[in-house]
């Protein structure tokens, strides 16, 4: 089943999700998932590289990883929410800190959403549905 | 009868004090001329008669011419003088006749003595048979006759009497009218008071000295008349009292009045009746002025008690001083003219006096100390001048054989004329007060090495405060930064605990393609530990931040059933794997909470948990009431394994769990609860604990319904 869905050409019409993380394993592991249920995904693995994708892919939500090198997520949704190209993409901001101030810095930074790490995949993609609607589930979850 | 009526008259017509003050006139009158002088002038003055003239007979020259009168020229006064060898003449027949004789002035041209104006002449005799001793002329001549006038020429017959009397003695020989004279200068340069009286107590002679007492003349204060009128009734009573045998002294106090000082005069009357054959029995009355003897007598008695008391109080100090000198507890010595003592005190004894029987040594000691102290004393005397001498001597207490330094000072005592009459002297025992100098120099020594180590371990003191405060700072910079440092290794451990969980998530959600049972069941194991694994991070990363202060408290209104529900659907998996029955009780009346909602939930999630890791069978209930108008108490009752009374508040320490081995049969960091209790004091609530072994247990939750910041 898996390799079905896997081998399913993405329909244009669902939605993209910029995933945005420094550290490979998490930025894959979310982007298969997502892949999974349906959504088309792109990677940036820092700041400069989500603000470059999202301004040539403008994709549907950004996923994006708070502490990261070059530019972190905070300045780097700053600038996407200061752009006016880019500034209606949705930011749905991770964070491995759960101290806070983390969150409401992220906020004022531009994030619609703040998620505190460990985030399960499942519970990632409620999230992102919640902002974005998103592909009919093609399965019950496991 | 007639005499008689003369005077009722007279006292109706004259007032009566007018009549004794003639009389008292009279009486002090000591010749005839001035005693028909004073009748004379009292008719004028009393009567209303113009012109009143006493003519007084002579029967040696055998003329009748005026004496005394007043109203006359003193031309008239001379010329009047007649024969009384001419029987015709009317003045000369009027001495005869018994009763007054009106003139009128032109009756007869003889009688012209008082011009044309009319009189009366009245005899003036002692009786009828007696020669007539002259006529009292009074002019105008009242009708009826004046009573008073005849009254005045009675009164004076009398007087003139006496007065004749006496002067008849004196004319008989010029040697008895200088002894007269010399007599008179006697009595009255006696200073005691002398008074003859007749046997009736009229004053017949008194002396200069008694007149001051008894007699007032006319010009004197009302004050001294009536001392004087005083004076003659306690005289007349103190006279009275006495029957007088003839020749015999009566002796008797007399208290009278100084009429000029009106003060109490004590005298004493010696009384002794004398008898005359011309002029009868009398009184010759002596008085001794003794006021002021017996003023020297109270004086004396009063000098003499004062002598007494003075004496007394002499000899009271006299002791007094005595005591003092030997209570005084420096030796005080007091030496003669020549050096040698003639007293001194208890504390002077014991240095300078040999005991019977005492020892060699302290013989010596004594006539060493009493050589050091005459010598002393004698460098005082050998100077002239100084009056006093300080100096130090070095004495032994001849008991002890202890030495002694002594102050002295001697003092010379000199008497009124600045004769040296003795030498006082004062050993002052120096001892103690070398004693205290030198103890006060110990204990300066002692002070200042006290300061000195005060001064070090204060410097001692601070050097450490500052390393304390030092280590304080350090340990906080510590613990910030263990703070810190644990809040990054905890994102450390998220990072890659987040890859295992999602992974492990994926790949049993069939990401990856369908699992056979075996591997199902390990990654099943795997996703399980890690779980764990992320609860122990989050448990150490609460107490991190509660421990430093990094927990924030956000109060929000919230709803508590609903947040029940939500517990319970999170906790829903475990639920229903334990197979427990789970109720609620919630009152319908719950008011909104405002509280820090997220902090609650995980209270009650924890509870919850716990509830149903240690329970095996049975129910598990949440129940929620409310605790007076202002809290409510959230309890989570299990019918569990319980906890043992003694660790109730062991299981709310951190890292505790009751059964602390390490084959422990439940799994948890032992840090939930203390994480509870704490978060539930940081609600400014309580997290408390009921519980029997076996049965079951109870924690409750009890919180401000309405938390204020």
């Amino acid at each position: 089943m898996s390799a079905v869905r896997k081998s399913m050409p993405k329909s244009k019409d669902e939605p993209l999700v910029l995933v945005v993380d420094d550290f490979a394993d998490a930025r894959e592991m979310y982007g298969e998932y997502l892949k999974f249920c349906g959504f088309r995904v792109a990677e940036a693995q820092n700041g400069v590289e989500a603000i470059e994708k999202a301004r040539k892919l403008k994709p549907d939500l950004i996923l994006m990883d708070l502490s990261m090198p070059i530019i972190d997520g905070w300045e780097a949704t700053r600038r996407l929410k200061g752009d006016p190209a880019t500034k209606a993409i949705p930011v749905v901001a991770l964070t491995g800190h759960a101290m806070t101030g983390h969150s409401e810095s992220a906020k004022s930074a531009g994030c619609d959403v703040v998620i505190t790490k460990p985030c399960l995949p499942h519970d990632l993609i409620k999230q992102i549905r919640k902002v974005i609607g998103g592909p009919q589930k093609k399965k019950a979850s496991a | 009868m007639a005499r008689e009526s003369v005077a009722v008259a007279i006292r109706s017509s004259v007032p009566a004090d007018a009549k004794l003050a003639l009389l008292e006139e009279l009486q002090r009158c000591k010749d005839a001329v001035s005693a028909a002088q004073i009748a004379a002038d009292w008719l004028t003055t009393h009567t209303g008669a113009e012109k009143t003239v006493f003519a007084a007979t002579d029967h040696i020259r055998g003329t009748l011419g005026c004496i005394a009168g007043s109203g006359l020229t003193p031309r008239q006064f001379k010329r009047f003088c007649l024969s009384l060898d001419d029987p015709t003449h009317p003045l000369v027949n009027a001495l005869t006749n018994g009763s007054a004789t009106a003139f009128q002035g032109s009756h007869d041209s003889r009688v012209t003595l008082f011009g044309e104006g009319s009189f009366t002449a009245i005899r003036v005799g002692r009786s009828e048979q007696d020669p007539a001793l002259g006529l009292l002329l009074v002019g105008p001549a009242p009708a009826p006759p004046h009573r008073a006038a005849r009254w005045v020429a009675d009164t004076l017959a009398a007087s003139l009497t006496r007065l004749s009397a006496r002067d008849a003695i004196l004319e008989e020989d010029p040697r008895l009218r200088r002894e007269h004279a010399l007599l008179n200068k006697i009595i009255n340069a006696a200073t005691d008071p002398i008074m003859f009286t007749n046997m009736d107590g009229q004053l017949i002679i008194a002396n200069s000295r008694a007149e001051l007492l008894f007699t007032a003349p006319d010009d004197v204060s009302e004050g001294r008349r009536r001392a004087v009128q005083l004076n003659n009734m306690f005289f007349s009573a103190a006279l009275s009292r006495t029957a007088l045998g003839e020749g015999e002294a009566g002796r008797r106090e007399l208290l009278l009045v100084d009429p000029t000082e009106g003060s109490d005069l004590l005298f004493e009357l010696l009384s002794t009746v004398v008898s005359d054959p011309r002029e009868g029995a009398g009184v010759v009355s002596i008085l001794r002025n003794i006021t002021d003897l017996r003023q020297a007598t109270r004086q004396i008695d009063e000098n003499y008690a004062k002598l007494r008391a003075a004496e007394a109080e002499i000899r009271a100090e006299r002791d007094r001083l005595n005591l003092l000198i030997d209570s005084v507890a420096d030796p005080i010595i007091v030496t003669d003219q020549a050096g040698e003592i003639s007293l001194m005190n208890n504390p002077a004894e014991r240095l300078f006096t040999i005991v019977p029987g005492a020892g060699e040594d302290a013989q010596r000691i004594v006539r060493a100390n009493d050589a050091h102290f005459t010598s002393f004393v004698s460098g005082l005397l050998s100077t002239g001048w100084e009056l006093t001498r300080r100096g130090e001597i070095g004495l032994v207490d001849p008991n002890t054989g202890k030495a002694v330094p002594v102050e002295a000072l001697a003092a010379k005592m000199l008497s009124d004329i600045g004769e040296l009459t003795a030498i006082v002297t004062i050993l002052h025992d120096r001892t103690e007060a070398i004693e205290r100098a030198q103890l006060y120099e110990r204990l300066k020594l002692a002070s200042e090495e006290l300061e000195g180590k005060v001064q070090s371990a204060t410097a001692e003191l601070a050097r450490q405060n500052e390393l304390l405060r030092r280590q304080a700072l350090e340990l906080e910079q510590a613990s910030a930064a263990k703070s810190q440092f644990l809040a990054n290794v905890s994102h450390e451990l998220r990072t890659p605990l987040n890859a295992i969980l999602g992974y492990a998530a994926m790949t049993l959600q069939g990401v990856s393609g369908e699992l056979i049972a075996p591997q199902r069941r390990n990654l099943s194991r795997i996703d399980a530990n890690a779980r764990h694994l992320l609860t122990l991070i989050n448990e150490i990363l609460d107490i991190t931040r509660i421990e430093a202060g990094r927990m924030p408290i956000q109060v929000v209104p919230f709803n508590l059933p609903e947040l029940l529900r939500e517990v319970i659907s999170e906790l829903e998996p475990i639920i229903v794997k334990s197979g427990l029955e789970l109720n609620t009780r919630v009152p319908t009346d719950l008011p909104t909470i405002r509280s820090d909602r997220q902090k609650v939930k995980q209270i009650v999630v924890n509870l919850l948990s716990n509830a149903l890791k240690f329970t095996h069978k049975g129910s598990i209930t949440i129940k929620v009431t409310t605790v007076g108008s202002h809290s409510v108490a959230i309890d989570v009752i299990d019918t569990g394994i319980g906890i043992p009374k003694a660790d109730f508040d062991k299981i709310f320490e951190d890292f505790r769990q009751v059964d602390s081995t390490p084959r422990r049969a439940y799994g948890g960091t032992g840090l939930g609860l203390s994480i509870c209790r704490r978060l539930a004091s940081m609600l400014r609530g309580t997290l408390k604990v009921d519980s029997k072994l076996g049965k079951g247990s109870t924690f409750t939750l009890t919180l401000p319904a309405v938390l204020k910041k």
